[in-house]
């Protein structure tokens, strides 16, 4: 398959869309929590019980009119699941479980309702750039078009009952994907990170929970589901990423100005890297990735999209490696395929704005 | 749960030991665990991991909270799932929606320390079934109009909100959703 068409398959249409400040915010997510009335939570849930709320939950999806489409997990080989969840599109989770469980899926990917989860429905809204009014409104659009066929557990003092207290209140998690290089670069995120916490957010690398923040990205969401609306959780989040925005542009700023021939070096080098390495391991291409991505941002490199980051992250992992070379890899395999698809990708814009290649 | 020791605090570590097969647990507060602390930590050689999430979850003495007398038993059960407290403590997640409602007294300084103190959903209803809780909501927003407009002695405008916040107060009674009691 050549790599044009393999990867108009492999990225999500809203991908490649600019949103607001996509200089910096990679896209926002907005996901909800609910649960059926009825049914045990997945925690203890039976067999019969995880298919009736799976029924349940496809009633209502239907009813909403939406055009959305159902993969089961019981259906799918094991990549590809892992390429759902290396796409943000279902959950680590989900992918495990081969019972009753299953994600709705929009046709360019922007909208995903895991069911039978941690609970029984979630459903996610993904933009691209800094978009979280737009973002929650669609989000609850959808919450409210599936109540009409669906009883939520609801109490009046604790609001949407979810599988674990965390959730619990609006079952709202709003977050926002950042590439923040600069503040890195200048040793800041070191105090932001425990700043934020103070409003109740949370800063956490790129794959979630417990991962490492690899090429830079931050995703910061919030903590607190209970005692503040859905507006007021999604406004607060907005002021701290809008701070965040305005320090990462003067930390960039500082950088091009006290040592912008050392910055420019360093960009250029980690493109050279990605240009022209043979075998690259994904902390080393995460790394490139990022420094490409700022010097394309600070205007040093102008034949590459901007997407490119964005793309190759996810590009670059496991699931995607192999189903790109159609079948499994040794980790060794992994890094000799992931250089050569960069290196690929990288042609392909080059190739665009000069006519010709130099590989 | 309240401490078995000095019956004032909520019980914030629990120890189970097993000796010749038998089971025996005890529940104390963060006081009470740290004035016998050596001897229980010797008895297995430290605390488990459960102890640790199970202290997570539980509230430090700070948080107290004075609660009904009843809730000494030393094992709430939920009515739906049959989930015990100490098993929902040990997971960290509910069994099912009515584990809400079965363990409500011991939830809020659980709630507390994940939601920055807060105990209250404030935010969206559901459309549908959001029923007269949509009205409670606006009998609450009229009393502090009603409080607000009679400070500033608009009485005539006042005695408006009155008789809206009568009706509704009516109209939720006739739904059989109960009056707000505040």
């Amino acid at each position: 398959m050549s790599l044009e068409k393999f990867l108009s398959q492999a990225v999500s249409s809203w991908m490649n869309e600019d949103g607001p400040s996509s200089e910096i915010v990679l896209s926002t997510r907005i996901r909800l929590a609910r649960n059926h009335h009825q049914y045990a939570f997945p925690t203890v849930f039976t067999q019969e019980e995880a298919e009736q709320t799976a029924e349940a939950v496809g009633a209502a999806v239907k009813h909403t009119g939406y055009p959305l489409e159902e993969l089961k997990m019981k259906e799918l080989q094991g990549l590809e699941k892992r390429v759902l969840v290396e796409k943000h599109l279902i959950s680590p989770n989900l992918a495990e479980d081969s019972g009753a469980s299953s994600v709705w899926l929009s046709d360019n990917e922007d909208i995903s309702l895991m069911v039978n989860e941690e609970d029984h429905l979630r459903i996610q809204c993904l933009f691209p750039g800094l978009q979280l009014k737009e973002a929650l409104h669609k989000a609850l659009e959808i919450d409210d078009a599936i109540e009409q066929h669906f009883d939520y557990a609801f109490d009046e003092n604790y609001g949407y009952l979810t599988t674990c207290p965390t959730n619990v209140g609006t079952g709202l998690r709003a977050s926002v994907m950042m590439h923040l290089p600069g503040l890195m670069m200048t040793h800041q995120m070191n105090r932001i990170i425990p700043a934020i916490g103070q409003f109740g957010l949370v800063a956490r690398g790129i794959y979630g929970e417990g991962s490492e923040a690899l090429g830079n990205i931050f995703q910061i969401s919030n903590q607190t589901t209970l005692g503040k609306s859905e507006e007021d959780i999604t406004e607060d989040l907005l002021h701290v990423v809008d701070q965040i925005i305005a320090q990462e542009k003067s930390a960039r700023e500082a950088l091009v100005k006290s040592s912008g021939i050392q910055l420019e070096d360093r960009v250029f080098r980690s493109y050279g890297t990605l240009r022209y390495s043979r075998v690259i391991e994904s902390k080393e291409a995460a790394k490139c990735l990022s420094d490409v991505r700022l010097g394309i941002d600070l205007g040093f490199i102008e034949n590459v999209s901007r997407s490119i980051l964005n793309e190759l992250m996810i590009l670059t992992q496991p699931g995607f490696l192999q189903q790109y070379a159609g079948g499994f890899l040794r980790p060794v395999e992994r890094d000799i395929r992931r250089a050569s698809l960069i290196r690929e990708r990288l042609e392909m814009d080059v190739s665009k704005d000069k006519g010709g290649s130099d590989i | 749960m309240m401490c078995e020791q000095c019956q004032e605090r909520p019980a914030a570590v629990h120890l189970k030991n097993v000796v010749n097969g038998k089971k025996s647990e005890i529940h104390l507060c963060e006081v009470c665990a740290q004035d016998k602390g050596e001897a229980f930590m010797n008895d297995d050689g430290g605390f488990s991991f459960n102890h640790l999430l199970a202290g997570l979850l539980n509230v430090s003495p700070v948080m107290k909270q004075s609660q009904p007398q009843q809730n000494r038993r030393q094992t709430v059960e939920c009515s739906g799932c049959e989930m015990t407290f100490d098993q929902f403590l040990k997971i960290g997640k509910f069994g099912c929606p009515k584990c809400y409602e079965s363990f409500r007294d011991q939830l809020p300084p659980i709630l507390k320390r994940l939601h920055s103190g807060n105990t209250v959903h404030q935010g969206k209803l559901p459309e549908r079934q959001g029923g007269t809780i949509h009205m409670k909501r606006k009998v609450t927003e009229l009393r502090s109009d009603l409080k607000a407009l009679i400070e500033q002695e608009e009485f005539e405008q006042a005695a408006e909100i009155r008789d809206q916040i009568r009706s509704l107060e009516a109209e939720i009674r006739d739904e059989g959703g109960g009056a707000d009691e505040s």
